[in-house]
């Protein structure tokens, strides 16, 4: 059999469905990720209540109602490209993923500037600031920055998986019959969601 | 097995989204405002409650469960069970230590 009449008689191997579910399945691993450093957050909250709600008023609800809003709003952009490719509107879904791109640079500068001013006033892991403060505070502090770094760095991959994605809808590798490297960078991305979702409630809002 | 391989593509128009998007804000706004009222212990339990009902319409509707196979529920319903039991075995161990 020539190449040419393999090629006619297999046709590249393609699953969707098989695809999707690798997604949920590594999903469910940063499920187990997250749900380890929540773990550590409860029992932790569970010994040093009255700390964690001191630490806690030090943070800026505002700045976390923001990026609330953002991830909620760059989730359903997401969602939208989704239908969009459906459609076979091409050009629209391209221009949803940039705004969901735009969202999650609005949640990185948020980020940025707040972390910056907590470093300012000395509280980062490590500093003396912080390690004068009781234990229930430093590990108040301790997790603040390693669970939102942790999904920070979450929401860097997610833009990095979108820039794939658009790179590859030029090169028409992704079009409205196939766009399940779309569904599952979409899916990525609202996981990040779901994780800031008890984020947000856990570290904003224990006044 | 093999036919839902083939399944026609669920296609959600725009408006659901936004309308499930309206819904999210109006939930982060009410996690706000209870979070300003002092209930106690309470206050938790129903920020982290909000917190479930907003990641159930995220689930089903822009991550598209409702409209997979009973595999994916299932993998779903595994994950939140072992999840639960680390927990609960982690606070049973922790209520004995203090």
């Amino acid at each position: 059999m020539s190449s040419t009449e393999y090629a006619a008689a297999y046709p590249a191997h393609r699953d969707d469905y098989g695809s999707r579910m690798g997604m949920w399945l590594f999903l469910f691993t940063e499920l187990i990720l997250f749900g380890g450093l929540f773990i550590v957050y409860a029992v932790y909250r569970y010994m040093h209540q009255q700390e964690f709600h001191m630490a806690a008023q030090e943070l800026n609800t505002t700045i976390g109602l923001t990026n609330t809003i953002a991830l909620l709003t760059s989730s359903m952009t997401a969602a939208m490209s989704i239908t969009a490719m459906q459609k076979g509107n091409v050009r629209f879904s391209k221009g949803l993923i940039w705004i969901t791109i735009g969202f999650a640079f609005v949640f990185m500068v948020n980020k940025f500037f707040e972390w910056s001013a907590k470093i300012q006033h000395g509280i980062f892991p490590g500093s003396k600031d912080l390690l004068a403060k009781p234990n229930g505070e430093i590990l108040y502090f301790g997790l603040y920055y390693v669970m939102t770094g942790l999904h920070t760095l979450h929401v860097i991959i997610g833009v990095i998986f979108f820039l794939f994605i658009l790179r590859q809808i030029k090169q028409g590798k992704i079009h409205s019959t196939r766009y399940v490297r779309l569904e599952n960078s979409a899916l990525y991305w609202h996981l990040v969601d779901l994780i800031w979702i008890f984020l947000f409630p856990l570290f904003y809002l224990i006044h | 097995m093999s036919e839902h391989r083939h399944e026609e593509s669920h296609v959600i128009e725009y408006g659901n989204y936004i309308f499930i998007w309206l819904g999210l804000l109006a939930f982060t706004g009410i996690t706000v405002t209870v979070s300003g009222i002092d209930f106690g212990n309470w206050t938790i339990v129903i920020a982290l409650f909000i917190a479930c009902v907003k990641s159930w319409y995220v689930l089903n509707y822009f991550m598209h469960m409702k409209y997979e196979d009973k595999v994916f529920k299932l993998f779903i319903v595994t994950a939140l069970v072992t999840f639960i039991i680390f927990l609960g075995f982690t606070f049973w161990d922790y209520s004995f230590v203090r």
